[in-house]
């Protein structure tokens, strides 16, 4: 298996002098391609922090990032937002779906900075809406679909780019278990049928257990780093 | 993209419709305003080279008093001429033909109607040298002239005015103690330079007025055609030396008279439409200024309100520049689209104006592309700023942003 993202000593940290604060403080990690990964710990335990570098939408202030075998830590915004653009898919807590945009739009969002023609952006966020099984939604807009269905549309515009990752943040936060233990089963799916590497941060145990890899973060620091119960199941 | 960008822009002005309208109305204001102002101008600027064509570019004014620019009858107190100097300059080589003239404002009675209007009084030449033909009629003659018989010619006006349509040859006309008999009817000329009604008028002989309304021998102008094959400015100097040597101005006096041709006062009036027309645009400046910080203003606070939606675009792999540039397409449409709305407006402003004025309206391509291109510019200059501020957003505070 080939590593896909990794962290040599990252460290993370805000302000100066007195009020610095170190959000990681050399974190070592690797994330091989296909694996299921969850992350877990408390609050400024550091575990947002280190999804948002993995995400490309912060950088450590010191070590290195290799993101697919290249440094990645000294890249422009704009660079950044190319590999963001290519390579990465975010689900959020919150959804985060464009308000008064239909769901096939809101799929359709990457593709457009893509460059995607009209008609070949239209067939592939169908067919991302039809894999979270929304096929028959398409002209809905986030405010006429349930949580569930909202959080399925933002997995379909993650997975309209045709992501290596798909990033997850707290991504059953907002639902009910019920829910939460579907949108954990289609990521599971999407993991195992597509081969997507999946880095989903949670803070509940039960939805940790639906991925192969734990990793604990406390204070900056992985302190625990074993199998999940999924990877037994 | 920039496609896309358009069709987002097109969607969120649609969905804030009052907003929109509200925002873009300063542009509206200053376009319509400059395009009014402009068209209007060029289309009374037109009917000055137009009213001085119909007077002929060979045509000089003679009148007494130092030089002045203004309407007609607005001559100083210099001693005025008599019909004897009309007389003398009517010898010269380089004089065509020549009319002088007095005016008197009266009221002329036909029946029971009656009409205020001006009495003009000359010679026969009158209407060759003003260009002017008669509709019906004949004109009156050196002998009717000369005995200073009551006969007179009528304008379209107090035509209607006093007759209607119907044809007012041979009918009498009462002006103050004088029956005048009606002999001919002056063909329509339209409004003057200066937007008078030049058929609101009685033509008479010259020494009829002189005797029986102003009693006295004063001629106020003197209308001169130069002669044919010879410059303004040689029967310029000439007349100006017959005139100093009629009214024996010694070397170190300046001239008591002014001559004028038409084309000097077509430059004046020009320059007064063009100052006019400046003073007016500069106003139209301000107001597209005002209405260019309404646009940033309104921007600011669009990229305020979607920061969260600027967060998912930049999360999905938008750049800084696209970002900024749907921001920057977003205001460019909104001051284009207040630039099309101030054109159209402006346009129906100066349709109605010209109606009004008696004017040619005249839209002129060049400056509709212009307004055109200055309300996008608009959008540009005042659109940066805050589309900037969208495209510097970090992406994590931007998706945390409530």
């Amino acid at each position: 298996m080939t590593t896909l993202i990794e962290f040599r000593n990252v460290s993370r940290v805000y302000g100066q002098g007195e009020a610095e604060v170190r959000a990681l403080d050399g974190v070592d990690l690797k994330v091989d391609r296909g694996e299921f990964v969850a992350i877990m710990g408390p609050s400024g335990s550091g575990k947002s922090t280190a999804m948002n570098i993995i995400g490309c939408l912060d950088r450590p202030t010191g070590g290195q990032y290799l993101f697919d075998g290249t440094p990645v830590e000294h890249l422009s915004p704009d660079a950044r937002a190319l590999l963001r653009r290519h390579y990465l898919g975010f689900v959020f807590q919150g959804f985060n779906l464009l308000a008064r945009t239909s769901a096939l739009e809101n799929v359709e969002l990457p593709l457009i900075y893509k460059g995607l023609p009209r008609a070949d952006r239209e067939a592939k966020a169908r067919a991302a809406l039809a894999k979270v099984g929304l096929q028959g939604r398409e002209g809905h807009h986030p405010s006429q679909l349930s949580g569930g269905q909202q959080q399925r549309v933002a997995i379909a515009r993650a997975l309209a780019g045709d992501p290596m990752v798909i990033l997850a943040d707290e991504p059953t936060g907002n639902l009910d278990t019920q829910r939460s233990h579907e949108i954990m089963g289609l990521l599971k799916e999407l993991n195992r049928d597509e081969g997507i590497t999946i880095v989903m941060v949670t803070h509940e145990a039960d939805i940790a257990a639906h991925a192969r890899r734990l990793v604990v973060f406390t204070d900056g620091r992985i302190t625990r780093d074993e199998p999940a119960e999924g990877a037994v199941a | 993209m920039i496609a896309e960008a358009f069709r987002l822009a097109a969607r969120s002005i649609i969905r804030n419709k009052l907003r929109s309208f509200l925002t873009i109305l300063g542009i509206v204001i200053g376009v319509a305003a400059v395009i009014a102002m402009v068209t209007v101008g060029q289309g009374s600027s037109q009917q000055v080279s137009a009213s001085v064509e119909a007077m002929g570019s060979d045509v000089l004014v003679l009148r007494p008093g130092r030089r002045e620019f203004g309407p007609p009858g607005a001559g100083g107190r210099a001693r005025p001429f008599t019909l004897r100097d009309a007389e003398a300059l009517a010898l010269l080589p380089e004089v065509g033909a020549l009319a002088p003239i007095v005016t008197s404002s009266q009221t002329v009675i036909a029946g029971n109607a009656n009409a205020a209007t001006q009495i003009t009084g000359s010679t026969p030449d009158w209407l060759g040298v003003t260009n002017w033909s008669l509709a019906a009629g004949r004109n009156f003659t050196p002998a009717e002239d000369n005995a200073g018989l009551a006969v007179c010619l009528l304008g379209q006006t107090v035509r209607q005015t006093l007759f209607g349509d119907a044809d007012p040859v041979g009918q009498t006309v009462r002006i103050k103690s004088i029956a005048c008999q009606v002999v001919g009817l002056l063909a329509p000329k339209g409004a003057g330079s200066f937007g008078q009604d030049q058929d609101d008028v009685v033509a008479m002989p010259i020494r009829l007025l002189q005797r029986r309304l102003a009693g006295d021998t004063d001629v106020s102008t003197i209308q001169i055609k130069v002669a044919g094959g010879v410059s303004v400015q040689e029967a310029s100097s000439a007349i100006q030396q017959v005139m100093r040597e009629r009214r024996r101005l010694s070397i170190d006096k300046d001239d008591d008279f002014s001559l004028t041709d038409m084309k000097e006062i077509a430059t004046m009036l020009n320059s007064v439409n063009s100052v006019l027309s400046g003073l007016l645009s500069s106003v139209a400046a301000v107001s597209l200024l005002v209405g260019g910080i309404g646009i940033m203003n309104i921007m600011l606070v669009s990229v305020t309100e979607r920061t969260r939606e600027i967060g998912i675009r930049l999360a999905v792999g938008a750049s800084a520049r696209q970002v900024l540039t749907q921001f920057l397409v977003e205001s460019v449409a909104l001051s284009l689209l207040g630039g099309i709305i101030g054109i159209l407006v402006g346009l129906a402003m100066a349709g109605v104006a010209s109606r009004f004025m008696a004017i040619p309206f005249v839209a002129d391509p060049m400056v509709i592309l212009g307004a055109f291109g200055f309300s996008a510019l608009v959008g540009v200059i005042f659109g940066y700023f805050p589309a900037r501020r969208a495209a510097r957003m970090d992406p994590i505070e931007a998706l945390r942003h409530q």
